[in-house]
């Protein structure tokens, strides 16, 4: 498959990141991969395996639920587990409300996606978590764009994107002070097209919402959106079947699908190489400022 | 306003390689531009990603559509009109993915430009054809020289404001090849470019007919990087054991980490550092399954045929070429930490998987990086500054110059107090 001492671009990625994932349990005492269900996590816990095998992942695999879930998430998240062996923990964004430590947003355009920086913080406070492991990559959203992979949360999980360590070579500095812990994003250099790519070329299995299916959907400022129990719908808001397929699976409620027919790995891949609006476009979560994401990421945010 | 784009073959993956590559150059040479067109000319930029830039451009009474805003992350970026930090870039075409390390012109330029050019293969120099050669051209195709890049494309740009003409781009081709001389670029090639137009960047200009040489483009996807790395000095540092301590691999013990130079063979004689022990490399594992050779970058777990105390920091090499093992050498490092540098203070140092403390004995000189001259006598090293020092090590470190090795021959210096990244180092 490779030429003789070349790596093609995907085993090269793939080396880097269970590097990365490698000089996270070296480094770190107790760290934890966030999982979501969404396809970055489910690379990212693919490689993780492939970094540690044949031990188990040496680490806890953890769920931030905004209980806004596609029913399909959950279902694949805990057979996932079930194949791994890997323990899962679940942090829950209804529990921090209970507790009356957040409030819910109010509206039509309520959502719970900000709302799981506390059960987030919370979390890794309970766990003495001191490394969470993400999936996100730099070419999702421009303030992703200036993250390490090794990036540094001061004791109140807070990021300062001006006041970050440089990281020379692969020489990840990863320590601390008390109370302090890092983010660490082993596929930072994955694009989403990488993504799909190793998908195909790894076998793995993902969530069937990424492929075309038949949904009851509705539109609201350009974004098609799943109908669900979690979301009101204006009387202006026509709920039609729709075939769609989603490109991120994040909280139901600000998850936009495309219409789309593509039914397997390889037409998905000629839909992304030929789409024109990135992954995110699809999300209202982004689009509330321009710069969203960036304040989200210093509250201590994924 | 939807393009045409050709069907994408999902097949075409597997033969793919990746470049990474730093683009440097001063302010207002056309950098952002010049990225902003290899985006848009190589259709990386998405439709939402153009809307969003042309509604900012227009809202702030811009005449075109800023594609320096494209790079710019931050809200304090956009807000100032500056980068502060180095960004990455991401685009492909049908033979090569491309990472780009951007880094800001101004402010803490040589930091960043050092943190940029580490992991690069390539550095793209930004020259503006009315002003030739000036300091910021010196000092960048010094830290190029400095940290190995392995291929230097020095981009003549803003050819249009100079009519095209060869004498322009000649008179920088010669003053840079004067200058760099002096310096360790291995391959240097130039091409005179409008980064604003798009001549020659990954359309061919019919504006300069008298350059016979290829596209940026062109060098981009057709440069050979397959000797980046070395491939004669075999070193394997250990960066975590892997113990199952499971029925099925009762006693497995692996030693994950990345092959950092040369190629490991199964069967062969290795040696393990600082024990010296001596054993054979039993099988390279991988969850895929068992595979013949690893070569860098593979990240891999080998096992050994003997029983013999193995951890993280050690290093796994051929019994015949061994690496130095040192606890006194000499260094340049750049400095980046905004205390200036103690000498006799002591740092952590990482070098490889292996942690260490270490005191700075001795400066031995500092670089003026514009003139190139070796300033002696002169200790104090701040923020951005390049010096060659002299350190001493707590426990021995296996080490490759760094001209030998870019993995294992460099190292970082922490601050012990705030734990932050203070300096890089280059192992003499």
């Amino acid at each position: 498959m490779e030429s003789s001492y070349k790596l093609t671009h995907l085993r090269e990625l793939e080396s880097e990141s269970m590097f990365v994932l490698r000089e996270v349990a070296a480094q770190f005492e107790n760290p934890v991969l966030l999982f979501s269900g969404g396809k970055d996590s489910i690379v990212v816990a693919h490689l993780a395996r492939k970094a540690f095998w044949p031990a188990k992942i040496p680490f806890p695999l953890m769920h931030i639920d905004t209980g806004h879930n596609f029913p399909e998430t959950i279902e694949f998240r805990d057979k996932f587990m079930d194949k791994i062996g890997a323990r899962l923990i679940v942090a829950s964004v209804q529990d921090s409300i209970d507790q009356g430590k957040i409030v819910e947003e109010k509206g039509f355009n309520a959502s719970r996606n900000a709302l799981q920086i506390t059960p987030l913080l919370d979390a890794i406070e309970e766990h003495k978590f001191d490394c969470a492991l993400g999936g996100a990559r730099r070419d999702e959203e421009k303030a992703r764009a200036k993250e390490r992979f090794f990036s540094h949360r001061d004791d109140f999980g807070q990021w300062d994107p001006k006041n970050q360590r440089p990281e020379l070579w692969n020489l990840f500095n990863g320590k601390k002070n008390m109370g302090e812990h890092f983010r660490v994003f082993p596929i930072s250099n994955w694009t989403e097209m990488d993504i799909w790519q190793y998908i195909l070329l790894e076998e793995i299995e993902i969530p069937n919402l990424y492929f075309s299916h038949m949904r009851e959907c509705f539109e609201r400022d350009g974004v098609i959106l799943g109908k669900t129990d979690f979301i009101e719908t204006r009387d202006t808001e026509e709920v039609k079947p729709m075939q769609v397929r989603f490109r991120t699976i994040g909280d139901a409620t600000c998850t936009g699908a495309v219409l789309s027919e593509a039914s397997t790995l390889e037409d998905i891949i000629d839909e992304v190489a030929s789409t024109r609006v990135t992954e995110r476009g699809g999300r209202s979560d982004d689009k509330r400022s321009e710069a969203a994401m960036e304040d989200r990421k210093k509250q201590g945010y994924f | 306003m939807e393009e045409v784009v050709e069907k994408y073959d999902s097949t075409g993956y597997l033969d793919m390689e990746l470049l990474r590559f730093t683009t440097a150059g001063s302010v207002d040479d056309g950098k952002s531009t010049l990225i902003g067109r290899l985006l848009y000319d190589s259709k990386s930029i998405f439709a939402d990603q153009m809307e969003a830039i042309e509604a900012v451009s227009k809202r702030k009474g811009e005449e075109h559509v800023n594609l320096a805003l494209l790079t710019d992350g931050l809200r304090a970026e956009r807000e100032q009109g500056i980068t502060i930090d180095v960004a990455y870039r991401y685009f492909a075409t049908p033979k090569r993915k491309f990472i780009i390390a951007d880094t800001p012109g101004h402010i803490q330029y040589t930091r960043n430009m050092v943190t940029g050019a580490s992991t690069a293969n390539m550095a793209i120099i930004l020259v503006d054809a009315r002003h030739g050669v000036i300091e910021q051209t010196k000092r960048h195709a010094y830290i190029a020289s400095l940290l190995q890049i392995p291929h230097v494309v020095v981009c003549v740009n803003k050819m249009d404001l100079e009519d095209f003409g060869e004498n322009a781009f000649e008179k920088v081709r010669k003053d840079f090849e004067d200058f760099s001389a002096k310096l360790a670029i291995k391959d240097v090639r130039f091409v005179p470019i409008s980064a604003l137009l798009g001549d020659n960047v990954v359309n061919r200009s019919t504006n300069m007919p008298w350059y016979e040489g290829p596209t940026l483009m062109h060098i981009l996807e057709n440069v050979h990087i397959g000797s980046d790395q070395n491939h004669i000095d075999a070193r394997f540092p250990v960066q975590y054991v892997v113990r199952p301590m499971t029925t099925e691999y009762h006693d497995y013990r692996g030693y994950a980490g990345r092959v950092a130079g040369g190629i490991f063979r199964k069967g062969e004689e290795v040696a393990v550092l600082p024990s010296g022990f001596t054993s054979k490399i039993k099988s390279i594992d991988s969850m895929s399954g068992p595979v013949e050779k690893a070569f860098p970058p593979m990240s891999v777990t080998l096992t050994l045929e003997d029983d013999i105390d193995v951890s993280r920091g050690d290093m796994i090499v051929k019994v015949g070429n061994q690496p130095e093992s040192k606890q006194e050498f000499d260094v340049m490092v750049c400095w980046m930490g905004d205390k200036p540098m103690q000498v006799g203070g002591k740092y952590a140092l990482k070098h490889t998987s292996r942690d260490a403390r270490c005191v700075i004995k001795d400066v031995r000189y500092k670089m003026n990086i514009n003139t190139l001259q070796k300033i002696e006598d002169d200790n104090n090293i701040a923020l951005n500054d390049i010096a060659r020092i002299t350190v001493r090590t707590t426990v021995p470190i296996f080490l490759d110059g760094y001209r030998k090795n870019r993995n294992t021959g460099s190292l970082i210096l922490i601050d012990e107090a705030t734990n932050n990244t203070v300096g890089a180092g280059m192992i003499v």
